[in-house]
C-alpha cells in the first residue's frame, strides 16, 4: 500500500469504500448469546459510584489547589486535578458516548456534556465521528480518530503529551462551529440533522471559556484559567499515554480487533482514570459491554485473543520500536501471536481488500 | 401479503431476540416485556448490521454497535446514531408457532 493518505475525502477513503473494505464484516470472538446478555446488562450503581470519586475528588483538589495558590505547595493538587479534568475526561466521554456506562440515560448524557467541555470536544460532532471509529476502526482515510499515523511523526506525539496540538487545532475549530456550525470534513460523517446541534454546543462552549478569560483578565491572575481550561494541557499526558496504546504500532485495514487493537494490564489507578479501556480489544469487540463487565469479558474470551501487555511500560516497549520502524517502512505492523486455544486470523479479512494490505510483515 | 411461520414462542426467551432470515431478507423477532411477540427489520437503519446480537431492555432493542435504540413495537428510533425509523410486521401467535407477515 505504502503511503497512506488519511485524508477523509484523499484517494484511500475512496478506495476503503470501493473495494468493499468498508462493507466487510468484522470477527468476533464466540461468546454464548446468554452471558453476553448478562455482560451486556446496565446498572447505574458503578458508573454512580465512580462519578461521585471523581467529581468529589477534583472539588477538593481544585480547592486546595486554589488555598494554596500562588506557592509552589499548590502544585501537586493541580498535577493530580489536572490528570482527572484533561484525562478522566476522555474515558468518561467515551463511556458515555457509547451509553452504556449508566443504565439511565440522562445520567449517561449529563456526564457525556460534562467531560465533552473539559476534553475539549463538541459533543455533537464527536458522538459521530466515534460511531466511525468503531464502523471503520483504523481504515486509512475513514476513521477521523487514527491517533498515530504512518509515518508517525515523532514530535507531535510527544508534544501532544501536554494536549498543545489537539488545543492549537480545537480552539480555531470551536470559533468555526460557533459562527459557521460543522467543518466541510465534519459535514462527511455528521448527519445534516444534527448541524445545528453543533453550532449551540460549540456557542455554549466558547463563552463559558470567553467568561473564564474575562474572569482572569479582571483578577489578573491566570487562577481561573488553572480549573477551567489549562488542566486541558497540563493534565492530558495520561489519556494520551494510554490512548497511543490502544492501536499503536498495530495493523490498518483490517476486520479483526486482534490485529488492530491492543489489551493492557494496568495499575488500578489508571483503570479509574481510563475506565476499563485498557481492555481494549474487548471493548471494540463488544462496544456495548459496558466499563465495569470488561474484566469479566476478557476472562471469557481470552483465550482467543492475542496475550496482554502486563503493564504500560510492557506495552511501550512492544509499541514504540514498531512505530519507529513504520517511520521507514510504513507497511509494517505488529502482529502478535494467538494462543493455540484462539481461532486463527482469517488472512481472507486480513487480505480483504486485495493490494490494500500486504503479506503480513510481522517479525 | 403472505404470513410466515418464523419461529416456536419458545425459542425467543423473554425480553430478548432472535434474528429470521427468509427470502433474502432478515428480520428481528423479539419477545416482550409485556408476553407479546413483535417483528422489526433484522438490521440497524444507522449501519448494516445485525440487531440480533443486541440487547432487549423494555420495549428498547439497542443496536450492539452504536447503540442506537428502536421502540420495537413501533420501529420508532430513539437514540442517535439511529435516525430511520425501523420498518415493523404484523405478528401473530397460533398453536406456540410465531407467524409474521413481510
Ligand atoms: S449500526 Fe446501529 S447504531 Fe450504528
Amino acid at each position: 500500500m505504502g503511503n497512506r493518505d488519511y485524508d477523509l475525502f484523499g484517494p484511500d477513503a475512496k478506495r476503503a469504500v470501493e473495494s468493499g473494505l468498508t462493507a466487510a464484516e468484522w470477527y468476533h470472538s464466540d461468546v454464548p448469546r446468554k452471558v453476553m446478555k448478562e455482560l451486556m446488562a446496565r446498572s447505574d450503581g458503578p458508573a454512580m459510584r465512580d462519578t461521585v470519586i471523581l467529581y468529589g475528588a477534583m472539588i477538593v483538589l481544585a480547592g486546595l489547589g486554589i488555598a494554596l495558590w500562588p506557592t509552589w505547595w499548590s502544585a501537586p493538587f493541580w498535577l493530580a486535578y489536572g490528570v482527572l479534568y484533561g484525562s478522566a475526561s476522555d474515558s468518561r466521554w467515551h463511556e458515555c458516548s457509547h451509553g452504556t456506562a449508566f443504565r439511565t440515560p440522562w445520567m449517561n448524557d449529563a456526564v457525556y456534556q460534562i467531560a465533552s467541555f473539559m476534553i475539549m470536544r463538541n459533543s455533537a460532532t464527536w458522538r459521530w465521528s466515534h460511531a466511525r471509529h468503531h464502523s471503520e476502526t483504523y481504515f486509512v482515510g475513514r476513521d477521523p480518530e487514527i491517533a498515530i499515523m504512518r509515518p508517525t511523526e515523532m514530535a507531535k506525539l510527544i508534544v501532544n503529551f501536554f494536549g498543545i496540538l489537539d488545543v492549537l487545532k480545537f480552539i480555531p475549530n470551536l470559533v468555526q462551529n460557533a459562527l459557521t456550525g460543522p467543518s466541510a470534513a465534519e459535514r462527511t460523517f455528521v448527519p445534516q440533522a444534527e448541524w445545528p446541534k453543533v453550532q449551540r454546543v460549540a456557542q455554549v462552549h466558547l463563552a463559558i471559556y470567553l467568561a473564564t478569560g474575562a474572569l482572569a483578565l479582571a483578577m489578573g491572575s491566570i487562577l481561573p484559567l488553572m480549573v477551567i481550561g489549562l488542566p486541558r494541557l497540563y493534565g492530558a499526558w495520561h489519556h494520551v499515554m494510554t490512548g497511543l496504546l490502544q492501536h499503536g504500532g498495530l495493523a490498518d485495514n483490517v476486520v479483526d480487533h486482534r490485529l488492530n487493537s491492543r489489551t493492557v494490564y494496568m495499575n488500578p489507578i489508571s483503570r479509574f482514570i481510563y475506565w476499563n479501556m485498557n481492555y481494549h480489544v474487548e471493548h471494540h469487540m463488544f462496544p456495548m459491554v459496558p466499563y465495569h463487565a470488561l474484566p469479566r469479558l476478557h476472562e471469557i474470551i481470552k483465550h482467543d485473543l492475542p496475550a496482554p501487555n502486563r503493564s504500560i511500560a510492557e506495552g511501550f516497549a512492544e509499541m514504540w520500536p514498531a512505530i519507529k520502524r513504520q517511520l521507514a517502512h510504513q507497511d509494517y505492523f505488529l502482529k502478535r501471536d494467538l494462543p493455540a486455544t484462539a481461532k486463527p486470523y482469517r488472512e481472507d479479512f486480513q487480505l480483504y481488500v486485495p493490494g490494500m494490505m500486504p503479506a503480513p510483515a510481522a517479525e | 401479503m403472505p404470513w410466515i411461520d418464523a419461529c416456536a414462542t419458545d425459542d425467543i426467551d423473554a425480553e430478548d431476540l432472535i434474528r429470521f432470515d427468509h427470502g433474502g431478507a432478515t428480520y428481528a423477532i423479539y419477545h416482550g416485556v409485556d408476553g407479546k411477540f413483535y417483528a422489526t427489520a433484522g438490521k440497524c437503519t444507522h449501519e448494516d448490521v445485525h440487531l440480533c446480537d443486541g440487547l432487549v431492555m423494555d420495549f428498547m432493542v439497542e443496536c450492539p454497535k452504536h447503540n442506537g435504540q428502536f421502540d420495537y413495537r413501533t420501529g420508532e428510533a430513539k437514540r442517535l446514531p439511529a435516525c430511520v425509523n425501523l420498518r415493523t410486521f404484523p405478528v401473530k401467535v397460533e398453536a406456540d408457532r410465531v407467524w409474521i407477515e413481510v
